[in-house]
């Protein structure tokens, strides 16, 4: 079975020239629920298959953005029909599922890039953290909301961005829940680059040929060396979603996000 | 230090240009949500648009209750 290539419902992933690219393509905005947890499933699947790729640039086709993080829908909507105790036992299972999946892009031995734009929204920054390097469009915005739901970001988000720019920053995202544009998150170091509009593809392929140059053990060693999975507060993580997850306020938290009609769920 | 009224028009310039609104259809107090036709995701799109125009961040909790193009540029003028 060739899996240099796919096409699936929420995501697609091609290799070429070295070169891993994956799209995510589900609209309205890449909202990661069940489908594309499975198809993300198979990515990690077919990345450990090969030893040919040497880069692999994420990116989305949908123009909104590059994630609006979880599917909260789905989640409220399976939620509603289970007793708490198969709640927190299917949440626990999901973020098990992906933080496996996160954890195997976070450490793979190909060099990463988040090629983001638009919102890049609680699980969709979470993926992007994942990336050795992200790149971004400046119309870009990074935002962690899920406080606003009463919980704290599930896959793997906290303990990620932690390892990457300082605790004031960490702070600042997650207890306000606002969001920053790209050249706040370059200044934070958060960031790599900063692309014109519609043009960070354009720079992830060039930096995606830049890095192809290099020896890939040597690569693959220093990135071991510098970039360690912080597997013990990813844990912690996992658990206090859970033990958060069970309490009224989430649920009306996320009823009131599904239910919404006015044209401000994305705002705080 | 620009003027809000200074403030107001770089407003309505930038977002006529942007959503594809004739520029004299905009006045300021208009609700931009409406005005604009746009939703939460493109309100995201216009305020990181602002933030670099002006050189300013503006926290998006601080868009709660906002919808008119003048209070809007109050907003932003208390950043500059």
């Amino acid at each position: 079975m060739d899996m240099t290539t796919y096409r699936g419902e929420t995501l697609s992933w091609s290799l070429r020239d070295q070169v891993f690219e994956l799209e995510l393509h589900r609209p309205p905005c890449n909202e990661i629920g069940s489908t594309t947890l499975s198809e993300l499933e198979q990515f990690v699947e077919a990345l450990g298959a090969t030893d040919e790729a040497r880069v692999l640039i994420i990116y989305s086709a949908e123009e909104a953005g590059f994630s609006a993080g979880a599917d909260l829908r789905e989640l409220y909507m399976r939620s509603r029909q289970m007793s708490e105790q198969e709640r927190v036992a299917g949440v626990r299972q999901f973020l098990e599922r992906i933080h496996r999946v996160m954890n195997a892009i976070d450490s793979a031995p190909l060099t990463t890039i988040a090629a983001v734009h638009g919102v890049t929204f609680g699980g969709g920054f979470e993926l992007a953290l994942t990336c050795d390097l992200i790149i971004a469009d400046k119309l870009t915005r990074f935002c962690f909301p899920e406080l606003r739901l009463g919980l704290i970001p599930g896959f793997g988000g906290i303990p990620r961005l932690k390892r990457d720019v300082g605790n004031a920053v960490v702070r600042d995202l997650l207890l306000t829940g606002r969001s920053i544009n790209a050249t706040r998150a370059l200044a934070a170091g958060l960031i790599s680059q900063v692309a014109a509009e519609g043009q960070v593809l354009r720079l992830a392929r060039a930096t995606a040929a830049q890095i192809k140059k290099f020896d890939p053990t040597t690569r693959a060693e220093a990135k071991r060396f510098i970039k360690p999975i912080p597997r013990e507060e990813l844990e912690r993580e996992i658990d206090i979603f859970c033990h958060l997850f069970t309490r009224p306020a989430v649920e009306a938290g996320l009823r009131k996000f599904v239910e919404r009609t006015d044209p401000l769920p994305y705002l705080p | 230090m620009r003027s809000q009224q200074q403030i107001i028009d770089d407003i309505l310039n930038l977002a006529a240009a942007h959503f594809n609104v004739p520029r004299d259809e905009l006045s300021p107090d208009d609700d931009f949500f409406e005005k604009l036709g746009i939703d939460s995701l493109q309100a995201l799109e216009l305020l990181t648009r602002l933030e670099h125009h002006f050189h300013i961040e503006l926290p998006d909790y601080e868009l709660q209750g906002v919808s008119s193009f003048r209070a809007l540029a109050e907003r932003i003028w208390a950043r500059l």
